[in-house]
């Protein structure tokens, strides 16, 4: 009887002793993570506020909305277009780079180190030295240009340059989180496959594509799917260098719902807002199923 | 090591030959290589200069053409003017207390629910390990509004009743950027595997000279886990410290606002005094930067486990 009690009090003293340990995470998951996702459903059928003072429950008029947006749409095309531009350019520069200080070389870790350093930095502290840079007439940039004899370019102040220069900005600040990570995987390489292949004459760019690409696959993998998430909630830089503009050529769908929900002349828009929330929350995930898919196919 | 090798044996003409043009290949790679690495670190440190000798150039200096490399005399006027103009001790305190709270709920909770779904095995704990693990693939602006919603509601804080009406909950309230930042599912994550690495039978004996699960857990676990507790504390901090969209959204007022959102106060919709504006990032990036130096080892592991282990 009393071991009986004994077994059962161990087993069930694991499970008080187990739910006590998580209680903090998983209160703290069920308000910010559970509620807010069912919030955001909710909230996306009624017309409201940023201070949710009026609530009145519309239906679908907030989805259907959405649908017609013109200025949502432009938004959802612009973060395909910079995804388009900025994903696979920085994964082939973190490639590259990573390639470049996988060597043996006398003062590479300080080029290591260096390559970094941008991305230990916040978005806003970057942007705000780019968009200096991109100054027009007094940016170093277009000095540069010029004192090489090219003509000055546009960069942050024309609607067909901006986008492409807030690509170049976040390539700059992300490439050196992505070579570590690279890094990382080229340094688990087995060493023997290489000498193998260098006793077969295989030339370095054989090696590169042949064998240290797809040996890297899963990393690549990882990557590709995390800076892609990254890439459709740009904001920041956007918030700092050019709040959308100009002609609604660097609007990014988060900085429209913020805009809509919270900006400074939003109006009774945040369920309007949630419903744009929902609709991008289910564009990414088509899209990262869309990656798996491509990445999955590309294995067999 | 290289250019140690010496010829011992004497050689043929040709092979001396051989040997010369293979160094001189081997040296001419080298150099290139040198010179690619030197050309990027350019690009990526340039900024970081221009931005330091703007916010030392006098004020007149800045807006004039040529542009030089080098400031004609030092001065420190964007520095003061800053001071002036924001609330800077306030923010440089606000920025730590949010994400000093910050760093420590996440390392204690997170190592604490860590440690339970690795080591004690609760009924359930597969289950409720998979729903945090796949929340992690869901982008943070879904749940943008509904957040500010359970925060300006949040019930008895603010002026709030019971049921969450009457105040402002925790709008412009520290607090509004501690609480859903305090417990990352990441951090879970990420402790999970340095406590899977370490051996159970640790406890058992422990178990059996009749320890509690709390001893166990703080002295016998959590000191073997110093080093991931090292790397992801620094990963919150600077996660924490960098934090712009969120607090520019639930803080308000000047004095509750974080270092991140000082720009603000140097570059409106038409204009952007440039001199402060690049000593306040300058000013922002400093803790992060510094901390960076010591602690370089623990940045890079950060990264890197995070995308071996997947």
């Amino acid at each position: 009887m009393i071991s009986l009690r004994k077994k059962l009090s161990i087993k069930a003293q694991k499970n008080i002793v187990g739910y006590i340990f998580v209680a903090p995470a998983l209160l703290f998951f069920l308000i910010f993570v559970l509620i807010p996702l069912v919030l955001s459903l909710v909230l996306s059928f009624f017309k409201t506020d940023m201070f949710f003072m009026d609530m009145e429950f519309v239906r679908f008029d907030n989805f259907q909305r959405v649908f017609q947006d013109s200025l949502f749409w432009r938004s959802i095309g612009n973060i395909l277009l910079y995804t388009l531009m900025a994903v696979p350019l920085n994964v082939i520069c973190a490639l590259v780079l990573a390639s470049l200080v996988n060597t043996q070389l006398r003062g590479v870790k300080i080029f290591r180190v260096l390559f970094y350093l941008p991305s230990i930095t916040s978005a806003v502290a970057a942007s705000t030295v780019w968009l200096w840079l991109m100054n027009p007439s007094y940016g170093l940039l277009n000095n540069i240009l010029n004192a090489l004899g090219l003509p000055s370019a546009t960069w942050l102040s024309h609607s067909k340059t901006a986008l492409v220069s807030v690509t170049l900005i976040t390539v700059w600040q992300g490439v050196g989180a992505n070579m570590i990570i690279f890094l990382a995987a080229l340094q688990n390489m087995p060493v023997q496959v290489y000498e193998a292949a260098k006793l077969d004459g295989a030339g370095p760019l054989t090696v590169f594509f042949r064998m240290t690409i797809p040996l890297i696959a899963p990393t690549m993998y990882f990557i590709l799917t995390m800076t892609l998430i990254g890439a459709f909630q740009l904001y920041d830089q956007v918030y700092v260098l050019t709040s959308g503009g100009p002609a609604n050529s660097t609007l990014t769908p988060v900085y429209l719902i913020w805009q809509n929900s919270f900006g400074d002349n939003a109006g009774p828009q945040a369920g309007y807002a949630a419903a744009q929330s929902f609709v991008l929350f289910v564009i990414i995930m088509l899209v990262t199923v869309l990656v798996r898919r491509f990445d999955r196919d590309n294995a067999k | 090591m290289e250019n140690t090798t010496t010829v011992q044996t004497p050689l043929s003409p040709e092979a001396l030959r051989e040997h010369r043009k293979r160094q001189i290949h081997r040296i001419a790679y080298k150099v290139l290589l040198y010179f690619v690495l030197v050309l990027c670190a350019l690009v990526m440190v340039l900024p970081f200069y221009w931005s330091l000798i703007t916010s030392l150039r006098p004020k007149e200096e800045i807006l004039k053409l040529p542009v030089t490399w080098f400031p004609s005399r030092f001065t420190t006027e964007h520095y003061a003017y800053v001071f002036e103009t924001i609330p800077f001790w306030n923010m440089l305190g606000n920025s730590l207390i949010t994400t000093g709270v910050g760093l420590f709920t996440n390392l204690f909770f997170g190592s604490m629910a860590a440690y339970a779904f690795s080591k004690i095995r609760f009924s359930g704990h597969k289950v409720i390990f998979n729903i945090l693990l796949s929340s992690m693939m869901i982008p943070g602006v879904i749940t943008l509004i509904p957040t500010f919603f359970v925060l300006l509601r949040f019930p008895l804080a603010g002026g709030n009743n019971i049921i969450g009406q009457g105040g402002i909950g925790f709008y412009d309230n520290l607090a509004a950027v501690i609480l859903p930042g305090a417990i990352g599912v990441y951090g879970i994550f990420f402790m999970r595997q340095f406590f899977a690495s370490l051996a159970d039978d640790m406890a058992e004996s422990a178990r059996m000279d009749g320890a509690g699960e709390f001893t166990i857990f703080f002295r016998i676990y959590l000191p073997l886990v110093v080093p991931g507790l090292l790397t992801l504390g620094i990963f919150t901090f600077q996660s924490g410290w960098n934090n712009f969209m969120w607090p520019n959204i639930v803080l308000q007022s000047p004095e509750n606002q974080l270092l991140t959102m000082a720009f603000k106060f140097f570059k409106t919709p038409t204009q952007v005094d440039y001199g402060p504006l690049m000593a306040v990032s300058l000013l922002m990036s400093v803790p992060i930067l510094l901390l960076y130096i010591f602690m370089q080892r623990y940045f890079v592991q950060g990264v890197a486990l995070g995308g071996v282990k997947d």
